[in-house]
């Protein structure tokens, strides 16, 4: 059996995927609250852009974040279209390490003009010890690297995803 | 390993479910059932079939495509699970396009009836996954604010609706046909008719969003989205006409089945 082929997202998937965080009348079952409450101090906001291949911010991609920690199975969706300057923005908890490897999270990427997903991984400044022995981030060249950890805001982190370009984010074959 | 399998969606399912108390217990047969599982290596996408990232044809991607080659990554926890959505949180007119946004009448255009199943590569149905869809309404106008094509909206039909797969894999959505429409890709370029669908499967490595055709559409053939598919994958995206789920004087059928990524063990292989 073939598996059935990808196709893009494309630019009007809000009011299906991401209803009420586009304001449109239809309940949502996914948004960027991984956790609640949110006002909870070890509640960290993760925020960033995507940017194309001339450095424009991208106003229609999609990206959702996946951890697994194996206490906390947690999952989000937010769409750039809503945030004034085209953010997404996630509300959630730090995951653990599990195996050794360093705490991150899982974040897939669709927008128009992808014509399949894109995975990539969300790590952590502040983790240089469980980072530096990294089974994935090992595998990275070690100029890449910077592209998949975070950096430190004062309520959380901040990480922009770059499509293309000297600042490309690593993505994986998973 | 069959069973396996199966408590792990099984179990998953019951920790979302049940009050605290109880979830320790599950957790710690819910692990055992994961560490189990790390034998299973999840296939990679099908190159054959699936697209590639640059298809300049399609001018989006040029700007957006990741340049530099994928890395592999070894499979752990973070891929070999996924969400799990709870059928409890679907409203019950999510799977009927056709009356869940009715505000004065029933929405203009061809009623349909799209069904089929899940499975993954190994032929194994994938039971209790969410399945949602969004789309053009039957003339070819979506209700995103983005879109401005001169074509009516319809206020009886918003376009979006879910479901979960049965434990056999199996869906059903209610819909209207949608319309072709114009976008701005290239002089007089007509997307074909389509619906939009998001499928999660059993873990982040089956994820998949794709688009599903209709038989004998002659857009298809100067589609830039549907051609960035290789030859082999495009039958794989066109539905077929179901006479077998057409309900008389109500609405036609269609069918359109999905295949996920599959894994390297077969169910009864260490049986």
């Amino acid at each position: 059996m073939k598996q059935t082929p990808s196709q893009t997202v494309g630019p009007y998937f809000a009011y299906g995927l991401s209803p009420e965080q586009y304001l449109y009348d239809f309940k949502q079952l996914v948004g960027n609250q991984l956790v609640n409450p949110i006002d909870e101090p070890n509640v960290i906001t993760i925020t960033g852009k995507v940017f194309d291949g001339e450095g424009v911010v991208i106003p229609d991609a999609m990206i959702e974040v996946w951890q697994n920690d194996g206490q906390q199975q947690l999952f989000g969706r937010f769409g750039t279209g809503t945030d004034p300057q085209n953010r997404f923005v996630f509300h959630t908890k730090k995951p653990a390490s599990v195996n050794g490897q360093a705490p991150h999270l899982s974040i897939i990427v669709f927008m128009r003009g992808q014509l399949i997903h894109s995975y990539t991984r969300l790590y952590f400044p502040d983790e240089a010890e469980l980072n530096a022995t990294d089974e994935v981030l090992n595998v990275v060249p070690e100029e890449r690297r910077s592209t998949l950890i975070a950096q430190k805001t004062p309520s959380g982190y901040e990480f922009d995803i770059w499509m293309q370009g000297e600042k490309e984010t690593v993505f994986f074959d998973i | 390993m069959f069973v396996l399998y199966k408590l792990y969606f099984d179990l998953s399912k019951i920790i979302f479910h049940l009050p605290a108390t109880f979830v320790a217990f599950f957790k710690q047969t819910f692990s055992q059932s994961l560490h189990n599982m790390s034998t299973i290596i999840y296939n990679r996408f099908d190159e054959e079939v699936h697209p590639p990232r640059l298809s300049p044809d399609y001018k989006s991607t040029v700007l957006r495509a990741p340049t530099k080659p994928l890395i592999v990554v070894k499979q752990s926890l973070s891929e070999s699970t996924g969400p799990l959505f709870g059928d409890f949180n679907l409203g019950p007119l999510d799977h009927d396009l056709t009356k869940n946004s009715v505000v004065n009448g029933q929405p203009l255009g061809e009623r349909i009836v799209v069904h089929g199943r899940v499975v993954n590569e190994n032929g194994q149905p994938i039971p209790n996954t969410l399945i949602e869809i969004w789309q053009a309404n039957s003339a070819g106008r979506y209700v995103h604010k983005v879109d401005q094509h001169d074509a009516p909206l319809d206020p009886n039909f918003l376009g979006a609706g879910r479901c979960m797969t049965d434990k056999d894999g199996n869906y059903k959505f209610y819909t209207i046909k949608p319309g072709a429409y114009p976008w701005g890709n290239h002089y007089n370029a007509w997307r074909p008719n389509h619906i939009h669908f998001s499928l999660f499967g059993a873990n982040i490595t089956n994820r998949l969003v794709t688009q599903m055709y209709f038989p004998g559409d002659p857009l298809l053939q100067y589609d830039p989205i549907f051609l960035g598919v290789p030859p082999k994958g495009r039958d794989l995206l066109i539905s077929q006409f179901d006479l077998s789920v057409t309900e008389p004087h109500f609405a036609l059928g269609y069918r359109f089945d999905f295949v996920l990524r599959g894994h390297n063990q077969t169910p009864f292989e260490n049986s």
